[in-house]
């Protein structure tokens, strides 16, 4: 015989399983989540040591007595999260929408306050220079930070060679314009080209450099080939890439942050955690991946002692 | 459910460490771009009703709502952990002191940002809205006190597109795009007020015709 008990949960208050399935789902997510932010918050920011970069052209290279001793970031993190507008306003597209992108045969121009103006071939710009592996800080004015091993030598080698005149008070540069190459160019989020400029001071320092390379190989397009200029005391916005064009002028050019928000980016730019942008403070930074703003901005990017003096007298809340 | 794909997505790429060499921006960005998209979709929901004849859309309006309220709220969590607890050194926040320090260091960034101001004024507007929305809170606040409560969403929208618009360096294509849809779907709305209200004139007209005295005010709509 059977005997039939009746069930001790009616039928109508059983959970039904794609409830309770997603109900678990819910639950692992937000443990995950909790536990990804303590994660993050207990370990130290992932880092990688030197890595090989994909494309495997390397550039003979010897250190720098100048480079920071700071773990870089990694080829990945530092090739695809790039403000280059030319290429797109989103920090991820300038690596998918800079593949076509071929930089060579590549000349900068050479004019203005100089004995030699004229136009370069990159190979004339190289020759006889020796290249260097600088590994910087690089601060970006949003509040991120990246320790970067670039390639490259000074621009003050250049700049000589070019014989300036006494009225060449300032340097200016100018990326490439050629929106059939450079498709973010098709959109006028900014006034193109882009432009950019240094007091001639700040353009002879040692620490100001053009750059060639990254991670002791040829630099990829989405970091400005093939060539750009690092100025690693100054917010990135400063180091202008793909460089076509170089002036000297006796007056301080127009920058195109300047020009497009002169409220909130000057000529200046020197990182400072006194003075913050309109929008947000530049007190602290997110040294990259970290996803927290936990890491103090040093003045001049931890570079002071090497450029404070430039700006002796100067009131950074003005000159900012 | 489809609603929680976008967090649980973001969630996953976090463990996985798939979302690049910035994942606070790409957590913040994603999760206020989702709110923004949760609170056009609750505004779309009046003018599609209207133009479908679909009523029953408008069962999934709170929720909508809340989903905005949701995404609002992890992206305002974001910032006060990662941005104001973190520029704290991360204290404990369980301990009072630095509960106070938190809330004064939020206050400040709200007073001393417009952008941050508006964001938090779409927030908080979507706070109240949510707190609000149980059946209970309706049958409390009487049906209409309610209905003027919740208009308060148009305000909250708008706040949340002024803050997009605010918080872009250069690019304000998207900004503007998500302007045009709230434009069209206020407009779409300026445009009933404005034919219901014709009608409700003709009526007062007639009412005082009849008796002959000043109506209290005008007929009130009473949908949005």
């Amino acid at each position: 015989m059977l005997i039939k008990r009746p069930a001790d949960i009616p039928t109508s208050e059983i959970t039904d399983e794609s409830v309770y399935l997603s109900r678990r789902r819910f639950i692992q997510v937000a443990a995950g989540t909790a536990l990804a932010t303590v994660g993050s918050l207990v370990s130290e920011p992932e880092v990688h040591a030197q890595q090989p970069a994909p494309h495997g052209r390397k550039l003979a290279t010897r250190p720098s007595p100048l480079s920071t001793s700071e773990v870089p970031n990694s080829w990945t993190h530092i090739t695809t999260y790039n403000n280059f507008y030319e290429f797109g306003t989103n920090l991820h597209e300038p690596a998918a929408n800079s593949r076509d992108f071929r930089p060579e045969p590549w000349t900068i121009t050479v004019e203005g306050e100089c004995a030699r103006k004229g136009t370069l071939n990159l190979e004339d710009v190289l020759k006889g220079e020796t290249l260097e592996d600088r590994i910087y800080r690089h601060r970006c004015v949003e509040g991120w930070s990246m320790v970067i091993p670039w390639v490259g030598f000074p621009l003050s080698s250049l700049v000589k060679k070019c014989e300036p005149t006494s009225r060449a008070n300032f340097i200016t540069m100018t990326t490439l314009y050629d929106s059939s190459r450079m498709p973010g160019q098709r959109v006028p989020v900014l006034a193109w080209p882009y432009v950019e400029g240094l007091r001639m001071d700040e353009a002879l320092h040692p620490l100001t450099i053009l750059v060639v390379g990254l991670y002791g190989e040829v630099l990829p397009n989405q970091n400005g080939a093939p060539l750009r200029l690092v100025v690693p005391w100054k917010y990135g916005f400063k180091s202008i890439k793909s460089i076509v064009k170089i002036a000297f002028v006796e007056k301080e050019p127009i920058n195109s942050w300047k020009r497009a928000a002169s409220h909130e980016y000057g000529f200046y730019a020197n990182v400072n955690p006194a003075v913050d942008h309109p929008r947000w403070s530049q007190a602290t930074e997110r040294r990259l991946p970290s996803l927290f703003k936990t890491m103090k901005t040093l003045p001049f990017n931890g570079y002071g002692e090497h450029v404070a003096g430039l700006y002796a007298g100067m009131d950074p809340r003005k000159l900012y | 459910m489809a609603a929680l794909v976008p967090a649980s997505l973001l969630t996953q790429q976090l463990i996985t460490g798939d979302l690049g060499a910035d994942p606070l921006a790409e957590i913040t960005n994603r999760t206020g771009l989702w709110a923004l998209r949760f609170l056009t979709f609750t505004l779309a929901i009046t003018p599609l009703r209207r133009l479908s004849g679909w009523n029953d859309l408008i069962r999934f309006r709170r929720l909508v709502g809340l989903f905005a309220f949701f995404y609002g709220t992890l992206h305002f969590g974001v910032f006060v952990v990662a941005d104001r607890l973190a520029s704290l050194g991360f204290a404990s926040p369980f301990s009072s002191q630095i509960l106070r320090d938190l809330v004064v260091s939020i206050a400040i960034e709200v007073y001393r940002r417009p952008y941050i101001a508006v964001g938090f004024t779409s927030w908080s507007i979507m706070f109240a809205l949510a707190l609000t929305s149980t059946t209970g809170m309706i049958r409390r606040l009487g049906g209409r006190r309610w209905q003027a409560l919740h208009r308060l969403v148009y305000v909250g929208a708008v706040a949340g597109v002024v803050h997009y618009w605010w918080s872009v360096k250069a690019d304000v294509r998207d900004p503007r795009m998500y302007a045009g849809v709230v434009t069209v779907l206020m407009a779409f709305r300026i445009v009933l007020w404005m034919r219901r209200s014709a009608t409700s004139h003709a009526q007062w007209l007639g009412r005082r015709a009849v008796a002959g005295r000043w109506p209290r005010r005008p007929h009130r709509s009473r949908r949005a």
